[in-house]
């Protein structure tokens, strides 16, 4: 895997008897053990581990829970009922699951943002940055699936008001998109076939989301971690060892991190959620706004901004579908937003329009909202068209440390000729 | 109990931050026509709250003598009103209760085939008056009186706060674990019925509430001026409109999350053993980091 030489021996006939024919204890030990972590990863760096975790505490509670639900249009809100009332601990197991994606989607959310700050995208990390959109994707998708089954008003309006975006695919090919849409719906309507369906996908997809986090993990062990420096690791002094000293720091981080997720399973099981979704879904009643969980509401946002319909469901899937490209949009040749002067304004106007989405996306899609959704999602594609590959063309980055041991022990800046930065000129994955 | 006093002045130093923290931003509006919901204080509230088991009898009764003559409590059953962390009745007068609920279990088929309705056990749920939604829309000239098993959790108060604010009021729910919207929407509904202002115009058969989105709801005022029902002396409260409404969200809320007791009882301890954790291996990173600048 990464280009560091083994130090496992096998310490035990067993264990020697086990490195000649499937050295998995020897692999182990490599990544996970011995794998040299940049010196200086902030808290940032542990994200990843985090995530680790919930996808873990996703499959466990998602598993229990499927023994006691039933998925049909008849009972299912009456299953999830008697989960919270009756099961042994069912009602800490729900809130587990329905707060857990929740937590996921926060860890996530930071991992992507601290990958866009420090330029974790940037070459040789292309491949396993795309792998990371693929899972957020994927996660998208497993949400989106997992909160139809309670089967209340908005798990009921979701569905609807989402599979129905396909149908805006009429206007391409006509019958095409309300062909789709019937396909996916199982009928001429949401039901309970619709449910049942989208239960056994929900079950299926963590495992394909456990797939690509092993090869995320795999590309990542390949190219090293990037760190806020955004350079190499190039002698042996600019890593230490994943353990104990990463290992220490992600346990803090992650034991944080669970004391964030606890308060609200514990103390506010109800507030992520949606007081609708108590009431069992009634195909005849629709709810005054139909809104999504909270960690869609930006991109539901994107959606509603655009005047026609099959442009914005174009724009929603585009605002995701961009994170893809941008290790080629990125024209700096630095990594580090720390380094950049100029578009380090960019980037927290870009998280700030980010939250404004999610703002707007909670409120009606009417007036004053809606202009300001048009404004920000404007600002969010304008991020990656053009501010990324101007700003990072035209820019001067700061000088850059001489290594990574350089800028932890302070050294200042090795100077190149005419004032341009180390490296600047050259090719980041050259650095 | 001991939990809950320790635990209040916590939480209400904590609300008292951050509304100072968001004075100077004008006064929420009042969306819409609906009226402005005040928050109430709960037993329930907050991180030590815990259901006061008076106060759950007093609303069981005032569910049975007024609200069951239209309302199912069908996701209860009667066995939970004996469980720990609820009303706690004794057994056999919860069996003495089930037996003359006035509304039967439809069993059957018996060994001849036929169905039939029989008396509830301490394992049926509550059942309301009506046998399904149709007979109920009938007699209530068309409006349907729904269950109201999960209906404090079924219902919100939003966040009115202007954009500017509304982080800062985000973070202080969050904070001070505000988790009652659904019992405050229930009381203000309660007792908010009101003569409707001038040039408000009521459709036929309904009535004017301050609270109800519209301001117009088919419930008649189920609990008047002066209280619905007569408490017991040792019941621990005068009945009034308010005290019986207070009462009968209480029970209703303690009917949508009846596990709340335990729940808030073992968040202590999870949290406790959290933070000790935490603090533990923030040492331990320390020490192991000591041995490189980093």
């Amino acid at each position: 895997m990464s280009n560091h030489a083994s130090t496992y021996e096998p310490k035990s006939a067993t264990a020697k008897w086990w490195d000649e024919r499937l050295p998995v204890p020897r692999m182990m030990h490599d990544q996970f053990v011995d794998f040299p972590t940049p010196r200086n990863l902030n808290y940032l760096w542990t994200f990843g581990g985090i995530l680790t975790f919930c996808l873990v505490a996703q499959l466990v509670t998602g598993i229990v829970l499927a023994m006691h639900y039933v998925p049909s249009a008849d009972d299912a809100f009456n299953s999830v009922d008697h989960i919270r009332r009756d099961v042994n601990y069912g009602w800490l197991l729900q809130s587990l699951h329905a707060t857990g994606s929740s937590m996921f989607f926060l860890a996530v959310y930071i991992h992507t943002f601290r990958g866009l700050y420090y330029g974790s995208y940037r070459a040789p990390r292309e491949i396993l940055w795309i792998l990371g959109v693929f899972i957020l994707l994927a996660m998208m998708a497993t949400a989106f699936l997992g909160y139809s089954l309670p089967w209340g008003q908005m798990s009921f309006w979701a569905v609807t008001v989402i599979t129905n975006l396909f149908s805006s695919l009429d206007a391409v090919i006509p019958g095409m998109g309300t062909g789709i849409v019937e396909w996916l719906w199982g009928g001429y309507a949401v039901s309970g076939t619709t449910l049942n369906r989208f239960f056994s996908l929900h079950y299926l997809l963590p495992f394909v989301i456990f797939g690509l986090v092993i090869l995320h993990i795999w590309a990542l062990h390949v190219a090293g971690q990037n760190n806020p420096t955004g350079l190499n690791i190039k002698t042996k002094s600019d890593s230490v060892p994943m353990y104990p000293y990463a290992v220490a720091k992600d346990a803090v981080a992650l034991f944080a991190f669970v004391f964030v997720f606890a308060w609200f399973v514990l103390f506010l099981p109800d507030y992520l959620g949606h007081a609708d979704n108590f009431i069992e879904a009634n195909p005849l009643v629709t709810p005054p706004h139909i809104v999504p969980e909270w960690y869609f509401l930006p991109f539901y946002a994107i959606l509603r901004a655009i005047p026609d319909k099959l442009g914005g469901v174009i724009a929603m899937f585009a605002a995701i579908a961009i994170l893809a490209f941008i290790p080629w949009l990125d024209r700096s040749p630095v990594r580090s937003t720390k380094y950049r002067p100029i578009y380090k304004w960019f980037f927290w106007l870009f998280l700030f329009s980010c939250l404004a989405l999610g703002y707007l996306g909670s409120k009606p899609a009417e007036g004053i909202y809606v202009f300001w959704a048009r404004i920000f999602t404007a600002y969010y594609f304008a991020h990656f068209l053009l501010v990324m590959p101007i700003v990072g063309s035209i820019e001067t980055p700061r000088k850059l440390p001489g290594s990574i041991t350089d800028a932890v022990l302070g050294k200042s800046p090795v100077r190149a000729g005419g004032g341009v930065p180390a490296g600047a000129a050259a090719a980041p994955e050259d650095r | 109990m001991t939990a809950y006093r320790t635990v209040v002045p916590l939480r209400s130093a904590l609300a008292a931050l951050a509304t100072l923290v968001c004075t100077g931003a004008p006064a929420i509006a009042a969306g819409g026509e609906v009226a402005h919901i005040d928050r109430h204080e709960w037993s329930f509230a907050g991180f030590g709250g815990q259901y006061d088991r008076n106060q759950l009898r007093r609303g069981f009764q005032v569910y049975k003598e007024v609200c069951a003559s239209c309302h199912a409590l069908e996701r209860v059953k009667f066995r939970n009103l004996v469980q720990k962390g609820g009303p706690e009745f004794d057994d056999e007068a919860v069996k003495a209760l089930a037996a003359e609920w006035p509304n039967q279990i439809s069993d059957g088929p018996n060994d001849e085939g036929a169905m039939f309705e029989r008396v509830p056990k301490l394992s049926d749920k509550i059942k309301g008056p009506y046998k399904n939604e149709q007979e109920a829309r009938s007699i209530q000239n068309g409006a349907y009186p729904p269950d109201l098993s999960l209906i404090t959790r079924a219902r919100s108060v939003h966040n009115e706060a202007s954009w500017y604010i509304h982080v800062p009021m985000m973070m202080r729910d969050i904070l001070t674990g505000y988790a009652e919207g659904g019992a405050d929407y229930m009381y203000a509904l309660l007792t908010g019925y009101k003569e409707a202002p001038e040039g408000f115009h009521l459709a036929e058969g309904m009535n004017y509430n301050a609270y109800f989105p519209g301001n117009q709801i088919a419930m008649i005022q189920p609990i008047p001026e002066g209280g619905a029902v007569e408490y017991q002396e040792n019941a621990g409260a005068k009945s009034s409109l308010e005290q019986n409404a207070k009462d009968v969200t209480a029970f209703l809320a303690w009917a949508a999350d009846p596990s709340l007791n335990e729940r808030k009882q073992l968040g202590w301890t999870v949290m406790l053993y959290l933070i000790i954790t935490t603090l533990l291996l923030y040492f331990a990173k320390k020490r192991i980091w000591s041995r490189v600048k980093h």
